[in-house]
């Protein structure tokens, strides 16, 4: 009995992550997975006899109390760091788990247990240890830019070797204390792992974290033998994966070159720009083109969430649609700092779900579009990833604009985006430049609008 | 190897084929409520930290235990309520569509 209902509770998981799909029953989804762990939790409860209620009712406070709190403040800019903070605590819960065994028994585990003790501790502590990297680099308390270390990988490989000799020992032989130093081996690893990438690279990071979260949960489950756990842990391993894969293909990068390769590290070559001449624009200018407009689609980049800019942009929005131009929004896969992240803080800014257009979407339509209004963002427009072999970013995918019949980018400076790549974009005959800050800019062409 | 762990390992692949299979038809708007989404049920190890905090093997294992249930709990309950404050979000434009 007890197995069907953690079968019954792994059923809700699978039944919420499919509501996921769609965004009308998306929040049902959600509802059903929380019942599912629900259950888990109560026949795990109840299936216990000598009950130690002290820690468990302790922890069950001290932990909803904390998620709740960091769940209920976060803003919406800030929801990169909290999932990664989230990871890390999926990560170290598994972890502490497979130790908690280790006290337990005495480390006195047949072999496969033993193998996935290990397995449970070392992939747990990594994703402890480098969430709360990458949280660091997302909120700004630790450098965005990528750390190289010498001799990084080298050093992460002996790490990683000398994790693995440990753990056998610590198989063999029985010994508590092997299972110590493979968590202490595996907490730097997570580090050095993630120090050396970039900012930009963390859509991918994050995702890859978070499917080890998964992986971490069903090592766990192994270890008490119990489905729940695996099924779930094999559920957010795949969400993950398929996440970090995506993530990839977004950046035409392998996960491979965004861990090794401390990208955007090395400042690129040909950054030889600015004595081009470009087409500046007025805030009037801007607005008189939108004004006029048939169809209009707004280009969001991490640069906007950064300003804020947001709410003024779904102004700008019901404006435009007040005097019927159509307006959309093309959203690149790694506009923000996670996957789907510039999608929510739209939909913050109650921007209609059916408005935000992905990338296969968007490209056909931007041939009958008049004005593209892009606002922080530099490389997932930049043309050369299409057309220059020579370009770092070549065969990255990008949202093809320059079809678009006139092209308006707001944007600071002519400062080129993270990978240092100059954008032909900024020089095309029909690319007006409103130099300035994202909110500043829109707001402007806001109060603009009122006398054309 | 011992048949539970074997049927384990057959349990833990088929689930990440049906995890690829339903989660590769989540649309991009809705990638950020599916990690965090996730995220949260890979708190799901709550199970094995509760059952660790529960055993009152000596004080350290308590410790442990304690710890585990404490951020097993932050990535439940945190991963959840985050995720039902996006999902509320997202919202149809009225009559288009």
């Amino acid at each position: 009995m007890t197995e069907l209902l953690y079968l019954g509770a792994a059923v809700l998981f699978i039944f919420g992550l499919k509501q996921l799909s769609s965004p009308r029953t998306a929040r049902r989804g959600n509802m059903l997975a929380s019942i599912g762990m629900l259950v888990a939790l109560v026949v795990t409860l109840a299936n216990m006899e000598d009950i130690g209620w002290g820690p468990i009712l302790a922890g069950l406070a001290v932990g909803g109390g904390v998620g709740a709190a960091l769940a209920l403040r976060v803003k919406m800019t800030s929801m990169p760091e909290l999932v990664a903070a989230f990871n890390g605590f999926g990560g170290v819960a598994s972890a502490l788990v497979a130790l908690a065994e280790i006290e337990r028994t005495n480390s006195l585990f047949d072999t496969e247990t033993g193998v996935v003790v290990a397995l449970s501790l070392a992939i747990g502590s990594i994703t402890f240890s480098g969430s709360f990297v990458a949280f660091g680099k997302l909120n700004g308390s630790l450098p965005g830019k990528p750390v190289l270390l010498p001799l990084g990988q080298p050093i992460n490989a002996a790490l990683a070797l000398s994790a693995i000799g440990v753990a056998t020992w610590a198989i063999m032989a029985d010994e508590a204390l092997g299972f110590w130093i493979v968590v202490a081996i595996a907490l730097v690893l997570g580090v050095l792992a993630v120090i050396p990438i970039g900012g930009a690279d963390m859509p991918v990071v994050i995702s890859l974290l978070n499917s080890l979260s998964g992986v971490a949960a069903a090592m766990a489950g192994f270890i008490i033998s119990n489905s729940a756990l695996i099924i779930g842990g094999a559920l957010v391993g795949a969400a993950g994966f398929i996440l970090t894969v995506l993530m990839g293909e977004a950046m035409n990068r392998t996960i491979a070159n965004v861990l090794f390769s401390g990208f955007g590290a090395v400042t690129a070559g040909p950054a030889a720009m600015s004595d081009k001449p470009v087409k500046r624009a007025t805030p009037d200018d801007v607005a008189i083109a939108l004004a006029y407009a048939e169809n209009v689609i707004v280009v969001p980049g991490y640069g906007l969430a950064v300003a804020q800019a947001q709410h003024a942009v779904r102004e700008l929005a019901t404006i435009l649609e007040e005097r019927n131009v159509n307006v959309d929004y093309a959203i690149h896969p790694v506009a923000g700092r996670m996957p789907g992240h510039m999608n929510v803080l739209l939909a913050e800014a109650d921007v209609p779900y059916d408005q935000l257009l992905d990338l296969d979407q968007s490209n056909p339509r931007f041939g009958q579009t008049d004005v593209v209004l892009i606002i922080g963002a530099n490389d997932v427009v930049n043309p050369s990833a299409r057309d220059d072999e020579t370009s770092p970013i070549y065969g990255m995918p990008i949202l093809e604009v320059d079809n678009a019949q006139t092209v308006v980018v707001v944007k600071r400076s002519l400062s080129p985006g993270f990978a240092g790549i100059d954008n032909p974009l900024f020089y095309q005959d029909g690319t007006m430049m409103l130099f300035s800050d994202g909110k500043a800019a829109v707001e402007s062409v806001i109060s603009a609008m009122a006398n054309v | 190897m011992s048949a539970v762990f074997i049927s384990g390992i057959v349990v833990f692949v088929l689930a990440a084929f049906v995890g690829l299979e339903v989660i590769s038809k989540v649309p991009p708007t809705l990638h950020t409520p599916l990690m965090s989404g996730a995220n949260a049920i890979s708190g799901i190890t709550i199970v094995g930290a509760v059952i660790a905090a529960g055993a009152g093997e000596g004080t350290f294992a308590a410790i442990l235990g304690f710890l585990a249930v404490t951020a097993a709990t932050i990535n439940v309950v945190g991963g959840f309520l985050v995720t039902d404050r996006m999902l509320e979000m997202f919202k149809k434009k009225p009559g288009r569509g």
